[in-house]
């Protein structure tokens, strides 16, 4: 309950926050490398491992393929593991980050979200973390400062759930949101979460093989349990977030947020950071006398699909917005929004756009024109003031 | 029977990887925890419902069996396991010294409590004898054919041993499946060390090599014997044993009976690869001081 937990509001950056979730969710051991934007998690935690503030064994590896690695090997030892990086350090580790699915190591990563080169740029783009969409991560996008440290705390009770273990990535924009300082409330989660208690680990009194060959007898048993974990996660992550909100008094979602949106005729479904300025949209739309309303997804994977539904099953209009492309098709939250509308008997009509990549400013007025029919093409190449 | 790795594996009669294998889990009285990265080992031993292993057992990836090694041990450290057993990694040669140099030599340089094993068989033999950085020069492998133009191998093997004392880590050493009890005597030291080690023991792979499984051992012997696979032992960087040499043998003599060389004995330019592996043996007891 409220009563129970001590706080403190402190005025920090994203990448702060992040750094503050692993410690306050007594994290035992970090292996991290450095990329921008997301390097002052791994300084922040150096720093606190340091002065022994965080009591937890930080490995310095010499890339991001070895920082999973060794988070894999810890959590396998039993051991609750955390790391953090962005764009092309999360490209690197994508061959672990099926690992991790596949052996069921619930490790929990902060993903500073960063555009992927050449054209080399450091800046806001969800393409790193939605390029790993099926890898089997859980993956939740943040909004603001608040929900990265609640989200990554949230995130290990979910993950390590026994009906679920499963990794997850918290995913936030780069800069936008993991170098700008707002002010959040750092709740002692001491009693909302304990030292971990693995299912398996590697010791001497059940000695088990793990990472074995599995031939077709038993492959597809193994793949389908981890889609099973994704379907049951969804529960789980509703018990979290309720729980959550009786304990610290904040309601933090963990798979989606509305907005507005009982009596919309027009909604907006977005991810991450420009879901604050489609919110202040929404008003403005209102005011000039069009329902519109915002859905913003935090969980993309596993992808809430009942729960969208429910939600977009009585507008009559979808405008999606991706910080993101697959090139040859669409964005990515545009195409997941048409195939889960699909199953409705009179589906909204479903509009997509590219906004923001590598950092371009999204501004209210984006939002606002498209819903007004004023920018027709898919891409948003404007920056509107 | 070992109780640490068990019979009815499927590794081929002969094979070198399981003497080796069988002598360090022995001579660490099984208390070992074991990260394997991808190769014939892991294929041979890890088959779900049917694993060979009675230790606590990981494959990793193809290249990152030191990073998964190095996360087991600082997790033990973090929970206070650490008296529980050795963090001991196998490896191939080709797991060691190309796709994971980069992993290795970070657990090297962090300094681990590791003790590192690599696997020396000289290719990629899992995947059917393909050249790897430490086959040896001339040898005739799927990717290093030899036929009119190529002579097997170019160039020489890769000097892994060199490579992991220039880390400055407090104990390396090679080995060989000829030599068992030098195996279990050297896993025991290393372990002594706090710290990093590495050890790189010759096993011979009787389809790679093309030879017969009961000459595995001999030909390992061979090779020591004709300088081609020195047996030495550093301790922080400094050599304090090797294995010595009566009447050192000439290459020949090792290189013979294997399919795998057979070409140099009638190729163009065989005659010019045969002197230049004698020069690497001349070289190697030169260097180390094998020859009584």
């Amino acid at each position: 309950m409220k009563s129970n937990t001590t706080r403190a509001v402190r005025i920090i950056t994203g990448n702060q926050a992040a750094a503050l979730a692993a410690k306050n969710a007594k994290v035992r051991v970090v292996a991290a490398y450095p990329i921008t934007p997301a390097t002052p998690v791994v300084e922040e935690l150096s720093k606190m491992v340091e002065t022994g503030e965080m009591k937890a064994h930080f490995i310095l590896v010499e890339s991001e393929h070895s920082a999973m690695a060794a988070c894999i090997g810890a959590s396998a030892a039993g051991s609750r593991t955390f790391t953090a990086t962005s764009s092309h350090g999360l490209a690197y580790m994508h061959e672990l980050l099926h690992y991790a699915t596949n052996a069921r190591t619930p490790v929990v990563m902060a993903v500073a979200n960063r555009a992927i080169g050449p054209g080399w740029n450091i800046w806001a783009d969800l393409s790193d973390s939605i390029s790993q969409r099926d890898t089997g991560w859980m993956q939740f996008y943040c909004s603001d400062n608040q929900e990265i440290y609640d989200t990554i705390i949230m995130a290990y009770r979910i993950a390590e759930h026994r009906d679920v273990l499963l990794p997850a990535m918290v995913c936030y924009d780069g800069f936008v949101l993991s170098h700008t300082a707002m002010p959040i409330e750092i709740t002692d989660v001491n009693d909302f979460i304990d030292e971990y208690h693995p299912v398996w680990r590697l010791d001497f009194d059940e000695p088990s093989t793990h990472g074995n060959i599995l031939p077709p007898d038993y492959f597809m048993e193994l793949r389908r349990e981890v889609c099973e974990a994704h379907e049951r996660a969804l529960k789980v992550m509703k018990e979290v977030e309720r729980e959550f909100y009786e304990y610290s008094g904040r309601l933090t979602p963990l798979i989606l947020e509305e907005y507005r949106l009982e009596d919309a005729d027009v909604a907006m479904v977005t991810m991450g950071a420009i879901s604050s300025e489609a919110k202040i949209a929404v008003d403005e739309l209102r005011k000039r006398g069009v329902k519109a309303g915002l859905l913003r997804l935090k969980a993309f994977r596993p992808f809430p699909k009942q729960e969208v539904v429910e939600k977009l099953g009585s507008v009559e209009k979808v405008y999606v917005f991706d910080r993101s492309v697959s090139p040859g098709f669409d964005g990515q939250l545009f195409s997941e929004l048409k195939a889960v509308l699909w199953d409705l008997r009179s589906p909204p009509e479903v509009y997509g756009r590219i906004v923001g990549l590598g950092g371009r400013d999204v501004t209210s007025r984006v939002f606002e024109k498209a819903v007004l029919g004023e920018l027709d093409k898919k891409w948003v190449m404007e920056v509107i003031y | 029977m070992s109780e640490y790795f068990a019979p009815g594996h499927g590794a081929c009669p002969g094979c070198g990887l399981t003497i080796a294998v069988r002598n360090t889990l022995e001579a660490l009285e099984g208390k070992v925890f074991v990260s394997n990265s991808t190769g014939c080992l892991e294929i041979i031993s890890s088959m779900y419902n049917r694993s060979a292993w009675g230790v606590p057992y990981i494959h990793s990836l193809f290249e990152n069996a030191g990073a998964v090694a190095a996360g087991i041990e600082a997790a033990l450290k973090a929970l206070g396991r650490k008296d529980e057993g050795h963090v001991v990694v196998f490896a191939g040669d080709g797991a060691t010294a190309d796709i994971g140099i980069g992993t290795l030599s970070g657990m090297f340089d962090r300094n681990h409590d590791v003790l590192y094993i690599c696997l020396d068989n000289e290719a990629y033999q899992n995947t059917g004898n393909q050249q790897s950085g430490l086959t040896p020069p001339g040898a005739n492998t799927t990717t290093t054919p030899a036929g009119k133009i190529m002579p097997g191998k170019l160039g020489r093997k890769k000097d892994m041993v060199s490579i992991a004392v220039a880390h400055g880590i407090p104990y390396v050493a090679s080995a060989s499946v000829a030599f068992p009890m030098d195996i279990r005597r050297k896993v025991k030291r290393a372990v002594e060390f706090e710290g990093a080690k590495y050890i790189q023991i010759h096993c011979p792979c009787v389809t790679g090599w093309g030879i017969q499984g009961k000459d595995a051992v001999p030909l390992a012997r061979l090779a020591v014997e004709t300088a081609l696979y020195p047996i030495v032992e550093f301790e922080n960087g400094e050599l304090v044993k090797v294995r010595k040499i009566k009447d050192r043998k000439p290459v020949e003599e090792y290189l013979k009976p294997q399919r795998r060389f057979r070409h140099l004995f009638r190729h163009p330019e065989g005659k010019k690869i045969l002197e230049m592996i004698q020069k690497i043996a001349d070289e190697n007891a030169k260097r180390y001081n094998l020859d009584i």
